[in-house]
């Protein structure tokens, strides 16, 4: 008998909102996020613009010096969790904490911590390093802080797989609970890069977009003017639980997480396979997974970055795997408002994919201007639109080729 | 100039986030303001800095309240300004 996974709890902080009512309202009435970058003058860069979190003040959440002890990516991901976890109207002195744990992904760690402590190795020397530079950076401080945070003592880990983190990690913590390590998981993803190292080696890689002049037009999925992504920064996190345990505590249940798929394309270490057969074999599996037919879905959250090969890329991978039911299927990009949150992104994006399930609604597409002939499916440009979702699928491809998808359907007893 | 002691419960109470009325001379480290190994090298760190002084591991070990760090380091800064420091080791820190 295997153990259903369902989504009681979301949160998060991200350039559009930091609760999740805000961040909802705003994906439907197609706001941007994006603006010009003040974390640290961008002027030398060749993009100055991108998704900040702005008055964010955790210090207002969790105590000062916990708050010192994280960099800026820990910190997104304690307050979100903090959020989800109150969501779900979980109380962890009631449950049994060997039972509860915490999976997060985040593709890069504490480069905010990394930048500040290595400028100060040069100009100060060795030994003016902060001795929490370590415990700051790693990527798994953010699973960690949830476990310090409520004492859960269940199974604890990161995943780094740059912008499919996030989906990873929801899926391998769906698998944990299906195969009976725990009944809750905190999961989701967090990022925060929005410093001279990320935005200037992005901009190396030719993966931005260089819109200055317009940053809200400037991430266009699918749209044929489209040059690149937005960076931005956030976190995005669910409470995923094991379906007995919340109907039992009489929880409200969003969704239920029906579906992982994960696949690699072995093609190029940052271009996705041009055929989009990698993706497609994730989408795949993730159906299969969820035992659920092609034309079950009516919704897709795409991975939808703004980039020009990637955009097209999905698009095939998208016929690949829908045939004729690709251009029935309303497919949008969370990203065309919140530009790319990296490893965060497919924890937001899966939160917006949730939401369209629990209302019947899916966010549109912004900055959809111009069609593509290499992208010809229904993006739902520009406009929200209300429909009835039962069955939706959320993609996250990473550099390195990690394709990971996430199949979620209306709760069903 | 504040006083060494106010300077001293400036950087612990910045540090630590702790309000600075509730840090007195008494105030245990450990006991009172729950740190843990990595608070105290940090702390070492910035009062190294704001005093230009270097506190050597075994110093550390004998301090355990406020108290004794604001004892310790008026010992330092006195002994500096009468001259005697010049050529210790554990005195004469440079900013390299």
């Amino acid at each position: 008998m295997v153990r259903r996974v369902v989504i009681t709890g979301m949160g998060t902080v991200n350039p559009l909102a930091s609760d999740l009512e805000a961040f909802w309202k705003g994906l439907l009435e197609g706001r941007s996020g994006i603006g010009p970058i003040d974390l640290f003058d961008a002027s030398p860069f060749r993009v100055r613009f991108a998704g900040q979190v702005r008055h964010f003040e955790p210090e207002k959440i969790i105590d000062a010096r916990t708050a010192r002890r994280l960099d800026r990516f820990a910190q997104f991901a304690i307050v979100a969790a903090i959020a989800a976890i109150k969501d779900a109207g979980l109380d962890f002195a009631k449950e049994d904490v060997n039972r509860c744990g915490s999976i997060l992904g985040s593709g890069i760690g504490g480069l905010n911590e990394y930048e500040e402590q290595h400028t100060r190795l040069l100009q100060q020397g060795p030994h003016r390093i902060s001795p929490f530079v370590i415990p700051k950076l790693m990527p798994n401080a953010a699973p960690a802080q949830v476990s310090l945070h409520y004492g859960l003592r269940g199974p604890n880990m990161s995943v780094s797989t740059a912008c499919a983190s996030a989906a990873n990690a929801v899926g391998e913590a769906m698998r944990t609970i299906q195969r009976g390590d725990a009944d809750i998981i905190v999961s989701g993803g967090t990022e925060a890069t929005i410093t001279p190292m990320g935005i200037g080696g992005f901009v190396a890689a030719r993966a931005l977009s260089e819109r200055n002049d317009a940053p809200t037009k400037a991430s266009r999925p699918f749209d044929k003017d489209r040059d690149g992504f937005v960076l931005s920064e956030g976190a995005g996190i669910l409470v995923l639980e094991e379906m007995e345990h919340a109907v039992r505590r009489k929880a409200r249940i969003y969704a239920e997480l029906l579906g992982y798929g994960v696949s690699a394309d072995a093609y190029n270490i940052t271009a996705p396979c041009p055929d989009g057969s990698g993706a497609a074999l994730a989408m795949q599996l993730a159906l299969r997974d969820a035992r659920t037919n092609p034309d079950e879905i009516q919704y897709v959250n795409a991975h939808g970055t703004s980039t020009p090969l990637g955009d097209e890329a999905e698009t095939k991978a998208i016929k690949l795997v829908f045939g004729n039911h690709a251009y029935k299927l309303a497919i949008s990009s969370t990203k065309s408002m919140i530009g790319h949150l990296l490893g965060a992104s497919g924890g937001v994006e899966l939160i917006a994919t949730v939401m369209s399930i629990h209302t019947n609604w899916v966010h549109p597409t912004i900055n959809y201007e111009t069609p593509d002939p290499a992208c010809d499916l229904d993006y739902v440009p520009n406009q929200a639109r209300q429909m009835t979702v039962r069955r939706a699928i959320s993609n996250s491809f990473g550099f390195g080729g990690h394709n990971a998808c996430l199949v979620v359907g209306k709760f069903e007893p | 100039m504040n006083s060494i002691e106010e300077r001293v419960i400036d950087i612990i109470s910045d540090k630590l986030g702790v309000a600075k009325d509730q840090i007195t001379r008494e105030t245990s480290l450990i006991k009172d303001l729950q740190t843990d190994s990595l608070d105290i090298v940090e702390l070492v760190m910035d009062l190294e800095e704001e005093f230009d002084l270097q506190i050597p591991d075994q110093a550390q070990q004998n301090i355990h309240t406020v108290g004794q760090i604001i004892d310790y380091i008026e010992r330092e800064v006195k002994q500096k300004k009468s001259g005697s420091w010049e050529g210790q080791g554990t005195g004469a820190v440079t900013k390299d």
